[in-house]
């Protein structure tokens, strides 16, 4: 238990310095985008002494690192800051979108990951037949198709020529469970695919390479069918592995998460980035960005958390 | 009286099923019920892929294309999937070479000892249970009562193996096949493994199959020995028959490996190539008092000398391999200081310049590992010519056939790809490459253990030569006591990172030997297939621990003379017989005589 506590703690230091990091590479590049909050305000028509005017009140005169140490330190005392763009509090503004993601995204977690470890482990149970063949040509295509790609498509499908589904997830106050189910049917779906064909090839490598151990072979000669060999000795193995890869595979889905909300216009942090982007609204942009990677760092600790709590050697410490 | 296994014209295949290649060839044989036969033949005669016929299984690419293999009623050759469940582990059961991989990492041993006997439903986990602790004891297993709580990591590859013969035992099944079950393991722990299995064999009257490839081994275990060749069966005889009268000039030759001849050169006139002295060494972080955190080596002196072989002898953890690391600057020793030619040599690789590192080479144990199997032989070859003695173009090819015929192989080879060699050939190709060099000493770890008895005699017999013509020193790191006593000039002890007996390599001749290196010398199987029956001492270490820095004998939990007062309170003088070697023991030489 020691060591997985000194794990952790030595990797929350490491992901301190990464946020670090990262705090610097996000606020310098989102420096570098063309015009700031008080040009696209005002508009194009704007007086160059309103704007002057207002960059000032802004505090977007400073220079850039008096500007950067301020964001910082609001950061580290929990003030995210001022969103530009309506004046609002950003964590405010954040707050109300972060649990619809965490709705889309843990929904489509919650289907994607039995999903694709079905697929793998049978694909594995049937390696080199036919069966395993066609899942790997499937799981292939869909890797290599992107989200959006698979969106628009599933919205000029479903939505403008069958017309079963609405082509915007828009959930109105007094929605059923109905209501619900169209919304998120397909947004949930595109990221499902692109998810599943990710995990489900990492599970099959996973299972397959477990498969291969002379205590499968030994399982095999005391009598157990394959399936126990599978799923009483192979899978306890390939538990780390797995985990590993479903965490890997989620820190995806914050990336694939940006493009489905705004593409289905789905109220979610991502599509809240966006907007940021398009107003040159600062402040907001960057505590996504932050947030975002902080849900990255996370995940990827639970994968090696993971990998030594399923090895019963590096669990006792022995 | 019907025979109980019956194997009628057995044909296995492999491949592809448009080419398949036959890799047993209409093997015949039977076995009476209590009898155990032995499967003895190199690595590709087909003795493993003939035992797993009788649990009808083969292993992935290759299948049963022919004949019966009758246990009992059951032909397990033409029996479907669902069929064979139902009879592996319960009649029919198997023990594999490797304990520690064939034991599921992530689970704990009772729960695969008696996993067989749940699903084939013969009795309930309570009764299971207790028939285990049972089988644990007869195996004299340690703390038969608590040990199958335990993971399998957390106990020794001798007791794993025994654990997995109760694995085996526990549905009683009429015939157990016994996979090389001993290779794995130091011939000290061998000799108690063995011994368990013969007992149990005995008491159950059960049938069985042991395959090794170690014919010494089966002398002691099998009524009758099967001998086998690229799938076909050259000679079946009884055990006595075989080894007093073999039939077969094959039989003859294998039996001819096991015996060395023992010369010893001797070479102690010619100057020192490497010194070593007071060498201590470890891992993990350097303490303040400039030890390491977990010691290995202690105060280990030693002298090579041009043309000699000096052998380092050891059982696993004795720290054979990590002196040959610190040699080789690998692992830098934390005091001590090592000369090359006379001059000091800087204990880490980084510290040393190309002069230094060119005349230190090593040959590791598993050429397999040690050589990109991606890489045609010829660069392997060529890249420590061009690096050390900058050859390139076409004096640089011919070093390399010059190198390849050193080692006996055909110049050709340099073209082919490593992963297409065979175990013998690669192991040349990692000689080879060591001596592209040009070293003064090069160090072999274990460099004949991965290999077959056949191929092992000749990579000695080429390394002899090799010797003899180049003038180089060789270190030879083994834990066959019997190769190293025939090979070596000179030979270094280790037990727990001591240095416990050094002496010329005819002084290991015969006792009086430190009692550690009576041990190993006893612990090596004959063919007399008296000799397991007649040994009796139970020397497995106990669960004392002692650290490899302590400064009392490392041995005194094992020895069986030890003086009760003298050797947990002092620590050991280093005494000089009158063969000339010296031994780190309490007992004079008359007192070792006698023991």
């Amino acid at each position: 238990m020691k060591v997985i506590f000194q794990l952790i703690l030595k990797r929350i230091g490491l992901s301190l310095i990464t946020l670090f990091i990262v705090s610097a590479v996000v606020f310098f590049i989102a420096n570098l985008l063309p015009g700031d909050a008080a040009q696209e305000m005002l508009g194009q028509s704007a007086t160059p002494e309103a704007v002057a005017a207002l960059r000032d009140a802004y505090g977007l005169n400073d220079p850039p690192l008096t500007r950067y140490a301020k964001w910082l330190g609001g950061l580290v005392t929990g003030d995210a800051g001022t969103s530009l763009a309506n004046s609002r509090p950003v964590s405010e503004l954040i707050s109300s979108r972060l649990s619809q993601s965490l709705l889309l995204a843990g929904l489509t977690a919650v289907i994607a990951v039995p999903f694709a470890m079905v697929l793998g482990i049978v694909a594995a149970m049937h390696s080199g037949r036919r069966i395993d063949k066609i899942m790997n040509i499937a799981t292939l295509t869909m890797v290599a198709v992107p989200e959006f790609l698979l969106a628009t498509i599933f919205v000029l499908v479903f939505a403008v020529e069958l017309n079963w589904l609405p082509s915007l997830s828009y959930i109105p106050s007094d929605a059923g469970l109905y209501d619900y189910f169209r919304a998120f049917a397909l947004p949930v779906a595109t990221l499902c695919i692109v998810l599943s064909a990710q995990m489900a090839r990492m599970t099959r490598a996973a299972v397959l390479e477990q498969l291969s151990q002379p205590y499968v072979e030994m399982a095999l000669l005391k009598g157990s069918p394959l399936s126990r060999a599978v799923l009483r000795h192979a899978l306890p193995n390939a538990v780390g592995p797995i985990v590993n890869a479903v965490a890997l595979s989620l820190s995806y889905l914050l990336g694939g998460v940006v493009i489905v909300e705004v593409i289905f216009n789905y109220p979610g942090v991502a599509s809240l980035m966006v907007d940021a982007v398009t107003n040159r609204d600062m402040p907001l942009l960057q505590a996504c960005a932050m947030l975002f990677c902080t849900g990255y760092l996370i995940l990827v600790l639970i994968a090696d958390l993971a990998a030594i709590l399923a090895n019963p050697k590096l669990r006792t410490g022995g | 009286m019907t025979a109980h296994i019956i194997v009628d014209n057995l044909q296995v295949q492999a491949g592809s099923p448009e080419q398949p290649v036959t890799i047993v060839h209409n093997v015949s044989f039977s076995l009476q019920r209590g009898e155990v036969l032995a499967l003895i033949g190199e690595s590709g005669s087909g003795k493993t892929t003939i035992a797993l016929t009788m649990l009808g299984y083969a292993r992935p690419g290759c299948w049963i294309s022919g004949g019966a293999v009758m246990v009992g009623n059951d032909n397990m050759a033409d029996k479907t999937d669902a069929q064979l469940a139902t009879l592996r582990g319960r009649k029919v059961a198997y023990v594999a070479q490797s304990a520690a991989a064939a034991f599921n990492p992530s689970r704990r041993i009772m729960d695969q000892v008696v996993e067989s006997a749940l699903m084939h439903g013969v009795m309930s986990r309570k009764a299971a249970e207790e028939k285990a602790v049972k089988l644990f004891a007869q195996l004299s297993l340690p703390s038969p009562d608590t040990i199958g709580k335990r993971y399998p990591h957390e106990v020794s590859g001798g007791q794993l193996q025994r654990l997995m013969a109760a694995m085996a035992l526990i549905c009683d099944p009429e015939l157990v096949i016994f996979d090389e079950p001993t290779t794995a393991l130091d011939v000290t722990t061998q000799v108690d493994v063995l011994k368990a299995f013969k007992a149990a064999v005995k008491a159950t009257n059960t049938t069985a199959v042991y395959v090794s490839h170690d014919l010494a081994v089966v002398a002691q275990m099998a009524d009758r020995i099967l001998v086998l060749q690229q799938g076909r069966v050259m000679e079946n005889n009884p055990t006595t028959k075989i080894l007093s009268d073999a039939e077969h000039p094959y039989t003859r030759q294998l039996l001819s490996a096991v015996q060395h001849s023992d010369i010893v050169q001797n070479k102690a006139d010619s100057d020192v190539v490497l010194e070593i002295a007071n060498i201590e060494a470890g891992y993990g972080r350097i303490k303040p008092d400039g030890r390491p955190e977990i010691p290995i080596l202690s105060d280990i002196s030693m002298k090579v000398r041009r043309g000699q072989t000096v052998g380092i002898i050891g059982e696993s953890g004795s720290g054979k391999s990590t002196f040959a690391r610190v040699i080789a600057g690998l692992l830098p020793a934390s005091s001590g200081y090592m000369l090359l030619n006379k001059r000091e040599l800087f204990s880490a690789i980084a510290d040393r310049d190309k002069k230094e590192c060119q005349h230190i080479q090593m040959v590791f144990q598993n050429a397999d590992t040690a050589l990109n199997p991606a890489h045609k032989v010829g660069d392997i070859l060529g890249r420590p010519l061009t690096f050390f003695h900058g050859l390139t173009g076409a004096a640089r090819k011919q070093r390399v056939a010059e190198l390849l015929e050193l080692v006996k192989l055909p110049v050709e080879l340099a073209d082919r790809k490593c992963g297409a060699l065979s175990g013998g050939q690669k192991q040349r190709i990692n000689l080879a490459r060591a001596l592209a060099a040009e070293p003064s000493v090069i160090l072999c770890d274990e460099v004949t253990s991965a290999l077959d008895t056949v191929v092992a005699a000749a990579i000695l017999e080429l390394l002899e030569e090799l010797q003899a013509r180049l003038n180089i020193a060789i270190v030879f790191i083994s834990h066959d006591i019997s190769t190293v006593k025939h090979l070596c000039d000179e030979v270094v002890v280790l037990y727990k990172g001591s240095k416990v007996e050094h002496g010329s390599g005819k002084s290991f001749a015969s006792a009086p030997y430190h009692p550690y290196t009576d041990l190993l010398v006893s612990s090596v199987p004959t063919l007399d297939p008296q000799w397991l029956d007649s040994r009796n001492q139970d020397q497995e270490a106990r669960n004392i621990p002692i650290s490899n820095s302590d400064s009392l004998c490392r041995f005194r939990d094992r020895c069986t003379v030890k003086l009760n007062g003298l050797c947990d309170s002092e620590a050991p003088p280093s005494r000089k017989l009158s063969s000339g070697k010296s031994v780190l023991c309490h007992r004079d030489e008359a007192m070792l005589s006698y023991s």
